[in-house]
């Protein structure tokens, strides 16, 4: 299908890029990516892939937007107070991009339907912000061998790898098992900078563009981390470990499950 | 020969339909690109060149409009 005259003038600054042009446009367009979180993290990859030209968005959490997160979760505005936050973003992408189809799922990714979920969609995004949901979205990821880019922030301290399963470490190889409940603290607790997010978001939106359109050396293999306090990006390689749980030599691990003593790790905000 | 007529097509929208354009042709085929006096000739035909493509003349016509003619280069 030819891009439209308008679609030519929004996506003008993407088609002069010789790495995109109109075919990479296209291949935008008729891309399918799913953003798991509508906070901090998911707020900006949804920005940003809306403007892109992703053709469709999936974008999962359960959550309503709160006051405590407009200070970082750049998606909500102050009238969206009790919103479900899908909804929130929905009504923004939509704004921001008629040609993106949004579809929602105010729902919290579990064992029970993640498979399901990824499996529609041809890259995923990890915006989420609790272990448990993490090592699930790695697993169900590694198993169905989808794409993905992890993200997560604490306080001033981000970090981001994008994972191909089967060719990449993944965030078993590097983590094999969660840590245990309350050995961290979570980012309610911990507090975290409100720009923090708009960093390791939009460079999770990146890979996923780069993905999508085969361009690029993708953060594979390597750990980005970012301090904002002391304004340092370290890009760490870090190979696939032999003994990885889900993607090493003898794993252990052959389908999803819920790390239960986990689930409720960072979901304090709500009163 | 196939015309692209691109005047009154401001820049950079001009540019990129030229682009837009020539990624429907094969490696060596040749199109004329119609382009307006003044910003667009000056821009498009260098920035078609930037693209890998090759300018084989560039003739002003009888209306004051300009006629380039590219060979499009290798993807
Ligand atoms: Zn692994």
């Amino acid at each position: 299908m030819a891009l439209t005259d308008s679609q030519i003038e929004r996506y003008s600054r993407h088609i002069i890029l010789k790495e995109v042009g109109g075919k990479g446009q296209q291949k935008l367009l008729n891309s399918k990516v799913l953003i798991i979180g509508a906070g901090g993290l998911g707020a900006p990859i949804a920005l940003y892939l809306a403007a892109a030209g992703i053709g469709t968005i999936g974008i999962a959490d359960a959550d309503s937007v709160d006051l405590s997160n407009l200070q970082r979760q750049v998606i909500h505005f102050t009238p969206d107070i009790g919103k479900p936050k899908v909804i929130s973003a929905k009504e923004k992408i939509q704004a921001i991009n008629p040609d993106v189809q949004v579809r929602t799922y105010q729902q919290w990714v579990s064992a029970a339907n993640i498979m399901e979920l990824i499996s529609q969609y041809d890259f995923v995004v990890d915006g989420t912000d609790n272990f448990a949901a993490k090592f699930l979205i790695n697993d169900a990821c590694v198993l169905a061998g989808k794409p993905y880019s992890h993200g997560g922030i604490l306080q001033f301290v981000g970090q981001t790898i994008t994972v191909l399963p089967g060719e990449s470490t993944c965030y078993r190889c590097i983590f094999p098992t969660p840590p245990p409940k309350d050995a961290i603290p979570t980012c309610s607790q911990a507090g975290v900078i409100g720009v923090l997010p708009g960093v390791i978001g939009s460079i999770q939106a990146t890979e996923a563009i780069k993905f999508l359109l085969g361009k690029g050396k993708l953060l594979a293999g390597r750990m980005l981390t970012y301090d904002a306090l002391e304004m340092k990006f370290r890009d760490v390689t870090i190979n696939r470990n032999p003994n990885c749980p889900i993607c090493g030599e003898n794993p252990t691990i052959t389908q999803v499950r819920d790390e239960l003593e986990l689930l409720t790790v960072c979901d304090l905000e709500k009163p | 020969m196939t015309t692209i007529d691109l005047r009154g097509v401001s820049c950079p929208t001009n540019f990129v339909k030229a682009k837009l354009a020539l990624e429907e042709l094969e490696t060596g085929d040749r199109v004329e690109i119609l382009l307006d006096d003044g910003e667009a000739v000056k821009n498009v035909p260098r920035s078609l060149k930037g693209e890998g493509h090759k300018l084989l003349g560039l003739r002003e016509t009888a209306e004051g409009h300009y006629l380039l003619e590219v060979e499009k280069g290798e993807e």
